[in-house]
């Protein structure tokens, strides 16, 4: 059956390609967030996964609001990084595991969580900026998840906790490839604000409480709504939701292999954060 | 305060909800073409024509003209498809937020900072 090595949250923050594109890791405004890969680069060394499950949200790249699920499941051959229209660069696409997408998508129905499959599907910054920050000089085949915090009412944090629980115990039954080994990327959060008069909200004590209970008790955050995730996170802070899904993937107890918080990256507290399983 | 804060009660915050989305439907989805480059050349070279084939409200379409983001966002725009609006014009998330905060770039930059002590 398929192994699940552990689960990766990382910020997305779009400035981040700007700034691999010149080059900037040592400076001193990005070298506090750069330097926090390391420890996740000897981490993936270390366990060497053969494909990614990519929990994110579309920013208006891949939905409109015509169309808007609240989750969905790329099952595509590949992904496509499109033009986000204000200017950075755009990257090769990344292969796919369309076998490991339509065996999430069995399970998951089969739980009763009514998704939308997704054959051709483009990707933003959530995904191109985890995978450039994580594989620097490649990568691995992905499965993106996801998850709507576009348009309200977004799923609950009780329900991307389910979500994230189920997609977990699908790898887990996954058995075309025995020893396939599979990490799970969180994309977004932590606390950020981009617009309205409370643009450049940022909450550290909730980021800290939140990120402490991933750890021993994962299901602390779902007795927020979303109304009181939008007021403690800012209203892209929401995408801690992620982070829940990454951290439920994994089941009971974990350890936490390495963890990073600086704050501000652009307009946002930057996280990154690995928990594996405890043996 | 506006009547989403009095529906959801988070002051300075319009949560993007069904409301929103029918009221900005047509600015939002105006906003999304320009993730096609063909699409924000045709915007600047005619702004007056491109915004009438999405059918902005009178409203709407002074926000454009006035680059007025607190006025977009009041008249339905969502912050993921007014920054493809923004994109257009080279401006950055600080400048927005300083925009948006009454405050210059840099207090809106030093503001951050704060938040991180
Ligand atoms: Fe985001």
């Amino acid at each position: 059956m398929a192994r699940i090595v552990g689960s990766i949250m990382s910020t997305h923050v779009p400035a981040i390609a700007n700034a691999l594109e010149r080059h900037d890791e040592a400076d001193p405004y990005w070298k506090p967030f750069f330097d926090g890969y390391e420890a996740v680069h000897s981490w993936l060394d270390e366990v060497q996964p053969d494909v990614a499950v990519i929990f994110h949200n579309d920013h208006g790249m891949n939905f409109f609001l015509d169309k808007m699920p609240t989750f969905a499941v790329g099952c595509a051959p590949e992904y496509r990084h499109g033009d986000e229209g204000w200017g950075i660069p755009t990257v090769d696409p990344y292969p796919g595991h369309p076998d490991l997408s339509w065996h999430l998508v069995e399970v998951l129905v089969g739980d009763e969580f009514d998704i939308t499959t997704c054959q051709e599907m483009l990707v933003d910054h959530a995904v191109t900026n985890p995978m450039k920050l994580l594989w620097p000089g490649g990568g691995v085949p992905i499965v993106p998840v996801t998850v709507n915090t576009v348009m309200f009412p977004y799923p609950s944090a009780k329900r991307c906790f389910a979500l994230g629980e189920a997609i977990g115990r699908a790898i887990s039954s996954y058995d075309v490839e025995p020893d396939l080994r599979v990490v799970i990327v969180g994309s977004g959060g932590l606390s950020h604000q981009l617009e309205g008069k409370r643009a450049g909200f940022i909450n550290k004590s909730f980021d800290l409480r939140f990120v402490e209970s991933l750890t021993d008790d994962p299901r602390w955050v779902t007795q927020f709504s979303g109304e009181d995730l939008v007021k403690e996170t800012g209203s892209q802070g929401v995408e801690l939701l992620m982070w829940l899904a990454a951290r439920a993937a994994l089941g009971g107890s974990v350890r936490r292999v390495t963890w990073n918080y600086h704050i501000p990256i652009s307009n946002t507290a930057a996280g990154t954060l690995v928990l594996e399983p405890a043996a | 305060m506006g009547e989403n804060t009095e529906r959801h009660g988070i002051p300075g915050t319009i949560i993007f909800d069904g409301a929103e989305a029918k009221r900005g439907y047509g600015l939002n989805k105006m906003c999304f073409s320009f993730n096609e480059e063909a699409n924000r050349n045709a915007f600047l070279a005619d702004e007056d024509g491109y915004c009438r084939r999405y059918g902005l409200t009178d409203a709407q379409r002074d926000a454009i003209r006035g680059r007025d983001v607190l006025a977009l966002l009041e008249h339905g725009g969502h912050p993921y498809y007014l920054a493809k609006f923004a994109g257009i014009f080279h401006l950055d998330v600080q400048d927005l937020g300083a925009m948006q905060t009454g405050l210059s770039k840099e207090e809106f930059k030093a503001r951050l900072v704060e938040a991180g002590r």
